[in-house]
C-alpha cells in the first residue's frame, strides 16, 4: 500500500529526513516513535504534501502511484488522511459545509454525483456517533471553540466521513484525558477493515494499548533506526530512547 | 484644461435646458452650487476625505449628459425579473436618473405614503421638499454635492408619514443605460415621519457596457422614533464610476441601518455621513466589498454624535483579489454634550494577492468624558494553515480559498436583517467568488454576450 524509499526532506534549508525506508501493507498498523525533533511529524507532513516541506531525494508509492507527484487534495482522494497534531480552526466555515465540500470533491474524483443533502446529513449523524461528537459541534465552525479533546474527536469523525485507506495519526493522543483517549481510540478501531492501514505517531504506550500495532519503528535523527513488534513500544515505555541511541551509535561506529 | 472646466462650461452653456427640464425648487439651488463648485473645484488627494480616490482623474473624460431628458427606450418592468426572489417588494425603477412612471407596482401603498419622481414631488409637495432638499448635503462641504446639485434634474422621493409602517420593502432598481458614454446625476430624498418604518433596497445595475459616471446624492431624514433600513447593492461593471454621497439625519429614538454592498463595479466611492441629532438615536453602518481585477472601492464615513445616549455600530469587510484597491476611512465624532454615547467601528480586510492594496483609517474623536467607544482595523491574507487543512481533506486549493473568502464576508451578510436579501446575497457573493458574476446576475436586460 505505502512504499517509502530513501526519503530525504528539508524545511527552511535544514535536512530533517535523511533516508526513510518504510513499507506498510493493507490492514497493518505501524507505530512510529521517537524523541522530539526526530522527524516524525515531518514525515507525516511530507506524505500529505504540506508545501512548507521540500522533498530532496527518494520516492513514495501509494497503491502503486507516485504520491509525491500528487497535489495534497489528490492524495486525499486517493485515500490518504492525516489526523492533525494541531487541528486548524476555520472561523465562518461550518462543519457541514466543510464536510460536504470534502466529501463531494472526493466523489467527483471518483466520478460520482454529489451526495444529496438528505443523505449527507444522515451520514453526518451516523458517523458522529462513532466518536460521540455532539450535534451542536457539528453545526459550529470548523474546530472553532472546540476543546482539545473535541478537536481530536472531530479529526476521527472526519476520518469516518471520508473513509481513507491509509490514516496517519499524528500524536492524536496528545492533550487527551483518559476517557477522551478511549473514545478516540475505540472510534478509530470501529473504522478498521482488513484493507485499511495506519501510521500512528505517538510518544506513549497508552494509545497503542488500544490500537495494537503490528509493527513499531523508532525514528532517530531522520532515519528509522530500529523496527520491531509491539513489545518494542513497551520496552521504550520502560527504558526510554537512550539505549537505542547508544545501540545505533555503536552500530555506526561513532 | 483642468477637469472642472468642462463642467463649468457645460453648466454655463446649458443652464436653461437644465432648468427647463427640472423643477423650480431644484433650480433654486443651482446658482449657489455652481459658485461653490467654481470655488472648490475637485479636491486633490491632499484633502483628507478624498485621500484615496482621485476625483480630478475620474471626472476628466468627456461624458455625455441627457439634459434634454430624452426617453430611454426600455421597459424595465417586463425585462427585469426580481433580483431578490421571495422578497415581496414594491418594485420601482430609475432609468439613469429618471423615475420610471410606466411601471409601478400593482399593490398600492398605505395612505399618505409617496414614492415618486423628485421633480414631481418638488412640484406637488413643495412643503415636504423645500425645507429638506440640499440641506443635509451641503454644497460648501463637498465638490460632489456641489456638482450634483448644480446638474441634477430629477431622481427619487420617498415619504412615509408619521406612524405609518411599510411592511413591504421598497426595491428601487437603478438601471444605467445609454448608447453613448454617459454621466448621470441622480438625487434622492427620503423622509420618514415620527415612528414611521420603512425598508428600502437600491439595486444598482448597468444595462449595457457603456462607460458610466454617476453622482448620487441621497438625503435621509428620520424623525423621532422612525425606523429605516437602507440597503444599496452595487452590481454594475468595470467601466462604471460611482460617486454616492449619503447624508442621514436622525432625531430622537430613531434607528437607521445602512448597508453598502459592492459586488461589482469599476470605481466606487461611497460617502456616508450620519448625524445623531436626537437622544437615543441608533445607527448601524455595514459595508461588504468584493473587489477584483482593477476595481477601486472607497468607503468613507462620518458619524457625528451630537446628542446623549446615541449608539453607532460600523462593520466594513473587504475581500480584495488581483490588483484591486480598497479604502476605508471612518471618523466618529463624539461631541461634548453627547454623553453616554456608545460607538463601535471595525474594518477587517483580506488581501488575497500581493498586488491587492487596502488603505484603512479608523478615527475616533471624543470630546465627551462619559462614553464607550472602540475602533479597529485589520488587514490580512488567507490563512495558509487553514487552506492546507482543507486541501488535506480533499478540497481543492481554489475551492478552499473560496470558502475562506466567503466565510470572511459572511459576517457582514449575516448582519443584514432583511432575510430574503441576506439569502440572495449569500448566493450572489458565492457566484461572485466563483467568477460566475462577471456582469449583473439578476437583471435580464443584460445581453448575455456582454
Amino acid at each position: 500500500m505505502l512504499e517509502i524509499k530513501d526519503l530525504h526532506a528539508v524545511i527552511n534549508g535544514k535536512e530533517i529526513l535523511k533516508g526513510i525506508n518504510l513499507t506498510v501493507r493493507p490492514g497493518e498498523i505501524h507505530a512510529l516513535m521517537g524523541q522530539n525533533g526526530a522527524g516524525k511529524s515531518t514525515l507525516s507532513n511530507v506524505l500529505v504534501g504540506n508545501p512548507a516541506y521540500e522533498v530532496t531525494q527518494g520516492s513514495v508509492l501509494f497503491n502503486g502511484k507516485d504520491l509525491l507527484a500528487m497535489k495534497p487534495e489528490e492524495r486525499a482522494h486517493e485515500g490518504l488522511f492525516l489526523s492533525f497534531q494541531q487541528p486548524v480552526e476555520i472561523p465562518g466555515v461550518s462543519m457541514v459545509n466543510f464536510m460536504r465540500a470534502a466529501l463531494n470533491a472526493k466523489r467527483k474524483y471518483q466520478g460520482l454525483e454529489p451526495m444529496n443533502a438528505g443523505d449527507f446529513l444522515k451520514l453526518m449523524r451516523e458517523k458522529r456517533k462513532i466518536v460521540e461528537l455532539d450535534s451542536k459541534l457539528a453545526n459550529r465552525s470548523v474546530n472553532e471553540g472546540f476543546s482539545g479533546g473535541e478537536k481530536k474527536r472531530n479529526e476521527i469523525f472526519q476520518m469516518a466521513m471520508l473513509e481513507p485507506t491509509l490514516s496517519i495519526l499524528d500524536e492524536t493522543d496528545s492533550g487527551l484525558d483518559v476517557d477522551a483517549l478511549r473514545i478516540v481510540a475505540e472510534g478509530f478501531n470501529k473504522l478498521r477493515t482488513p484493507q485499511t492501514s495506519a501510521l500512528v505517531i505517538t510518544h506513549y504506550q497508552r494509545l497503542l494499548d488500544y490500537l495494537k500495532p503490528d509493527v513499531v519503528h523508532v525514528l532517530l535523527g531522520g532515519r528509522i533506526v530500529k523496527t520491531g513488534g509491539p513489545e518494542l513500544a513497551l520496552e521504550i515505555e520502560n527504558k526510554g530512547f537512550d539505549w537505542i541511541k547508544a545501540e545505533t551509535e555503536s552500530l555506526q561506529g561513532i | 484644461m483642468n477637469s472642472e472646466q468642462q463642467y463649468i462650461d457645460l453648466f454655463t452653456q446649458c443652464r436653461d435646458m437644465i432648468d427647463r427640464h427640472s423643477a423650480p425648487l431644484l433650480n433654486g439651488q443651482r446658482q449657489k452650487a455652481f459658485e461653490e463648485f467654481c470655488r472648490q473645484g475637485f479636491p486633490s488627494k491632499k484633502v483628507e476625505r478624498y485621500k484615496y480616490t482621485d476625483l480630478a482623474e475620474a471626472f476628466a473624460p468627456d461624458f455625455g449628459l441627457n439634459l434634454n431628458r430624452l426617453e430611454i427606450p426600455v421597459n424595465p418592468y417586463e425585462a427585469f425579473k426580481c433580483d431578490v426572489p421571495n422578497l415581496s417588494t414594491s418594485l420601482y425603477f430609475l432609468v439613469n436618473d429618471a423615475f420610471y412612471e410606466k411601471a409601478l407596482p400593482a399593490v398600492s401603498l398605505p395612505e399618505g405614503v409617496v414614492v415618486c419622481s423628485l421633480k414631481q414631488a418638488a412640484e406637488f409637495y413643495p412643503e415636504l421638499v423645500a425645507s429638506r432638499y440640499a440641506h443635509l448635503a451641503r454644497v460648501e462641504k463637498d465638490a460632489i454635492n456641489a456638482l450634483n446639485t448644480m446638474l441634477a434634474q430629477d431622481g427619487l422621493f420617498v415619504y412615509v408619514p408619521d406612524g405609518v409602517v411599510l411592511d413591504r420593502a421598497l426595491q428601487i432598481v437603478t438601471i444605467l443605460r445609454s448608447d453613448v458614454d454617459l454621466m448621470v446625476n441622480r438625487r434622492v430624498l427620503i423622509v420618514l415621519g415620527k415612528r414611521a418604518e420603512a425598508k428600502i433596497l437600491f439595486c444598482d445595475h448597468a444595462a449595457n457596457d457603456r462607460q458610466f459616471l454617476t453622482t448620487q446624492v441621497v438625503e435621509v431624514y428620520a424623525a423621532e422614533g422612525a425606523h429605516l433600513e437602507l440597503y444599496d447593492l452595487e452590481e454594475t461593471h468595470a467601466r462604471n464610476r460611482r460617486f454616492s454621497n449619503v447624508y442621514i439625519d436622525q432625531a430622537a429614538d430613531s434607528s437607521v441601518t445602512s448597508a453598502n454592498i459592492t459586488l461589482l463595479g469599476g470605481l466606487t466611492r461611497n460617502r456616508t455621513d450620519v448625524t445623531l441629532s436626537g437622544v437615543r438615536a441608533e445607527v448601524n453602518l455595514y459595508g461588504c466589498v468584493v473587489g477584483d481585477k482593477e476595481q477601486h472601492v472607497d468607503n468613507n464615513t462620518l458619524i457625528d454624535h451630537r446628542a446623549e445616549y446615541g449608539t453607532s455600530n460600523q462593520l466594513y469587510k473587504y475581500v480584495l483579489d488581483d490588483r484591486a484597491t480598497g479604502a476605508f476611512a471612518g471618523r466618529i465624532l463624539v461631541r461634548e454634550n453627547a454623553q453616554h454615547s456608545v460607538s463601535n467601528e471595525r474594518n477587517a480586510n483580506l488581501c488575497s494577492t500581493k498586488e491587492a492594496h487596502m488603505y484603512t483609517q479608523p478615527m475616533l474623536e471624543i470630546y465627551a468624558d462619559d462614553v464607550k467607544c472602540s475602533h479597529g482595523a485589520t488587514v490580512g491574507q488567507l490563512d495558509e494553515q487553514a487552506l492546507f487543512y482543507m486541501q488535506q481533506r480533499g478540497i481543492s486549493r481554489e475551492e478552499a480559498r473560496m470558502l475562506l473568502k466567503f466565510a470572511f464576508v459572511g459576517e457582514v451578510i449575516d448582519a443584514i436583517a432583511l432575510e430574503a436579501l441576506r439569502d440572495r446575497l449569500h448566493h450572489l457573493v458565492e457566484k461572485r467568488f466563483r467568477g460566475e458574476l462577471s456582469r449583473c446576475a439578476g437583471c435580464r436586460l443584460c445581453p448575455p454576450e456582454l
